[in-house]
């Protein structure tokens, strides 16, 4: 699957496309000092989709975000609300809310007036903005704090108090720059949960940030992921995981490993393939291209099975184990220029008998093995 | 420190003392003097005779009449009442000025602030008689502004704005000497808020102006209160100032407690007046520490 093709939603969807991004670039400075943060950077988010943008730290996660929110101008290209080009509408304008990487509540109103705030800037009435507000605290659980000061709140709780701020104008769209990062693990695997459900039951459209490829896979129904300012692959995270683009998406989504080989057969479902290192494999023809015969195969860890020596795909010597709790990572050397990494599952095979120096025979299956566009 | 007492509040109070006894003997005795005296009977040329009187306090409202019955006389509250609004007045033009550029030097880049407050209080450095001077130079007859209308001819050469020599002249002078003092105490709480705050405020639908009202405004609110403070409490003992452009007959409290312990010799009056002038400043003071306190619950962790 192509970027392209990724990244155009389906017909019926698109004409419900809550965000649409059209060759959207951003330099920053000027001259030599510039910095190309966003590179022709395109996708939809469909209306009511909890759309996750993954990418290592610099990438332009951010700039894009701020770009969505208008605190920052785009250099070229056009974002469209709704079908409604928002590249000049200003911030305050905009049914955009953000919930802030490090919360920015305002610390000197409390917790409900910090919530009431946008809604008290829309000129709501008294009566709805009361209602709202004791609404978004419960959803976010902190009704027993509306009277608090943010700086007499932990973490986690200005983390709430930030998404129900967010929520409470009910914006047409939600921004959350890496909201989670600053909680500790146990907390931002329940608040992940928790994220999910809110915005199901908010029907807002969610653009959430990270850098994490867990909370990126967990959480989201699509995930653009970006490297250097490009958008890399829009998918579902099963795609994006199980079939990545190219080798970036590959390697930052989850592990894996690489093995550079030579079509050796004409092409069916599956191919005939010689590696490196002399081993013949068959693997999933699917992205090969037309007269392409140097390939890079791509194999998730856990997609391998091990068996005895002899009886599978090839063979291999183990060179390193190392214990998971849930399961083990070994690398097993079976004559490329990389060894293998291979998890196994606890509990399926009695992981005592694996030694360091042990042979083993590897499963390579053609439907594990995908043929990477580079 | 082997020898000092284990127990801990006796040691801070040891440890304090050096300090305690410097305020006590330049700041306690000396207000300690100037409270008695006012409370004294004034020698006709200088000095106190130690009986216990009003008088001093009594005068600032009333005059005695040959047959020693009491009139009031509004000569000394209308002095009081130039000094409040002078030193109001030079605040509120430190505020209008000063702000904005408070709000530019914490906009500037980190490498390029400590310039701009070393321009703003270089000025500090000089004399500040030698400065108020160069505002005569400015305001007076045939001065700097005055002049293009003396050439242009809208002037004739016996006329004069009157610039000089009044409430304008005053209220100019304790403007700019004290402005620094506005700018850097705003300056400091401009250049801790957070900015995102500024965006938050935008992104929750805040025009300019109301992201300037509700989040700016209210988080630099110490920094405005202890530059007003720093403005007003001066300016309303300020003497140069109202001595050099204001002339003889514009005077404010700072003038007139000099006045009486040099000129006029009435040692009790101008320690009186002296007296009105700390009471003013301690109130202000309280006024300011209450502000600060709910400002420490805000910053509270
Ligand atoms: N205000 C700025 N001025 C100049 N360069 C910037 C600015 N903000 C971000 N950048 C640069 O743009 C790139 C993308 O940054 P950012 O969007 O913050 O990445 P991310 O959020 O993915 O970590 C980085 O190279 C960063 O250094
Ligand atoms: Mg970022």
């Amino acid at each position: 699957m192509s970027v392209a093709q990724a990244a155009a939603l389906p017909i019926a969807e698109r004409a419900r496309a809550a965000v649409e991004l059209d060759n959207v670039e951003k330099t920053y400075g000027t001259g030599k000092s510039a910095v190309k943060a966003l590179k022709g950077v395109s996708f939809d988010i469909a209306d009511n989709e909890f759309f996750t943008l993954l990418g290592p730290s610099g990438c332009g996660k951010t700039t894009l975000l701020r770009a969505l929110a208008w605190f920052e101008s785009v250099t070229a290209g056009t974002i469209r609300l709704f079908g409604e080009d928002i590249v000049d509408v200003p911030t305050y304008k905009r049914s955009i809310n953000t919930v802030f990487q490090h919360y920015s509540l305002f610390p000197h109103m409390s917790v409900a007036e910090n919530v009431a705030y946008g809604l008290k800037r829309l000129k709501k009435s008294k009566s709805e903005i009361e209602a709202t507000v004791a609404d978004m605290l419960e959803l976010v659980k902190m009704t027993d704090f509306a009277g608090r000061l943010p700086a007499q709140l932990s973490g986690g709780q200005q983390q709430r108090v930030a998404l129900a701020r967010a929520l409470a104008p009910h914006p047409k769209v939600l921004l959350l720059d890496e909201p989670l990062s600053a909680l500790d693990l146990k907390l931002r695997q329940s608040m992940r949960q928790e994220l999910k459900q809110i915005q199901a039951r908010t029907g807002i459209t969610f653009i959430f940030v990270t850098h994490d490829q867990d909370e990126a896979l967990s959480m989201s129904d699509r995930v653009a992921v970006m490297s250097a300012g490009y958008v890399q692959q829009v998918g579902t995270p099963n795609e994006i995981y199980e079939h990545p683009a190219n080798r970036f998406v590959a390697g930052f989504v989850g592990d894996a490993n690489f093995i550079d080989a030579q079509i050796t057969s004409p092409v069916g479902d599956t191919v005939t393939c010689r590696t490196k290192g002399g081993a013949v494999l068959q693997a999933d023809a699917r992205n090969l291209l037309e007269g392409q015969r140097d390939v890079t195969l791509f194999l998730r860890p856990e997609k391998v099975k091990l068996a005895k020596v002899g009886a599978a795909t090839v063979d291999g010597e183990i060179t390193d184990i190392q214990y998971l709790g849930n399961s083990t990572m070994m690398q097993i050397d079976i004559g490329e220029a990389e060894p293998l990494v291979v998890t196994e599952p606890l509990g399926e095979v009695d992981q005592r008998l694996r030694q360091v120096g042990d042979r083993v025979g590897v499963i390579l299956s053609p439907s594990a093995l995908q043929i990477l566009v580079e | 420190m082997a020898n000092l007492p284990s127990n801990p509040a006796l040691r801070r109070t040891l440890s304090l003392a050096p300090a305690l006894g410097i305020i006590g003997i330049f700041m306690l005795i000396p207000v300690g003097i100037i409270a008695v005296f006012s409370f004294l009977e004034a020698k006709s040329f200088g000095g106190v005779v130690w009986s216990f009187s009003t008088d001093a306090y009594v005068q600032l409202l009333y005059e005695r009449a040959l047959d020693d019955s009491l009139i009031l006389s509004p000569g000394y509250l209308i002095i009081i009442w130039r000094s409040f609004l002078l030193a109001g007045i030079a605040m509120l033009c430190c505020l209008v000025v000063g702000f904005p550029v408070a709000y530019f030097i914490s906009r500037q880049p980190l490498q390029h602030r400590n310039m701009w407050i070393l321009l703003i209080t270089i000025p500090f450095w000089t004399n500040q008689l030698v400065r108020t001077f160069a505002w005569i130079i400015i305001l007076g007859r045939n001065g700097i502004i005055e002049a293009p209308f003396h050439w242009v001819g809208i002037l004739g050469s016996d006329d004069t704005l009157g610039l000089m020599y009044s409430n304008f002249a005053i209220a100019v002078g304790l403007t700019y000497t004290f402005i620094p003092l506005m700018v850097l105490p705003i300056y400091a709480s401009l250049e801790k808020l957070d900015f995102t705050l500024v965006e938050a405020a935008a992104d929750l639908y805040s025009s300019k102006w109301e992201a300037f009202s509700k989040v700016i405004i209210p988080l630099s609110k110490p920094g405005i209160i202890a530059g007003c403070l720093l403005v007003f409490i001066p300016s309303l003992g300020a003497f140069i100032q109202p001595d050099l452009l204001g002339g003889g007959k514009n005077m404010m409290l700072g003038t007139l407690v000099q006045f009486q312990f040099s000129t006029a010799r009435n040692w009790p009056f101008g320690a009186a007046i002296a007296m009105i002038l700390l009471a003013a400043v301690v109130i202000f003071l309280m006024i300011y520490a209450r502000a600060a306190r709910g400002q420490q619950k805000m910053e509270l962790h």
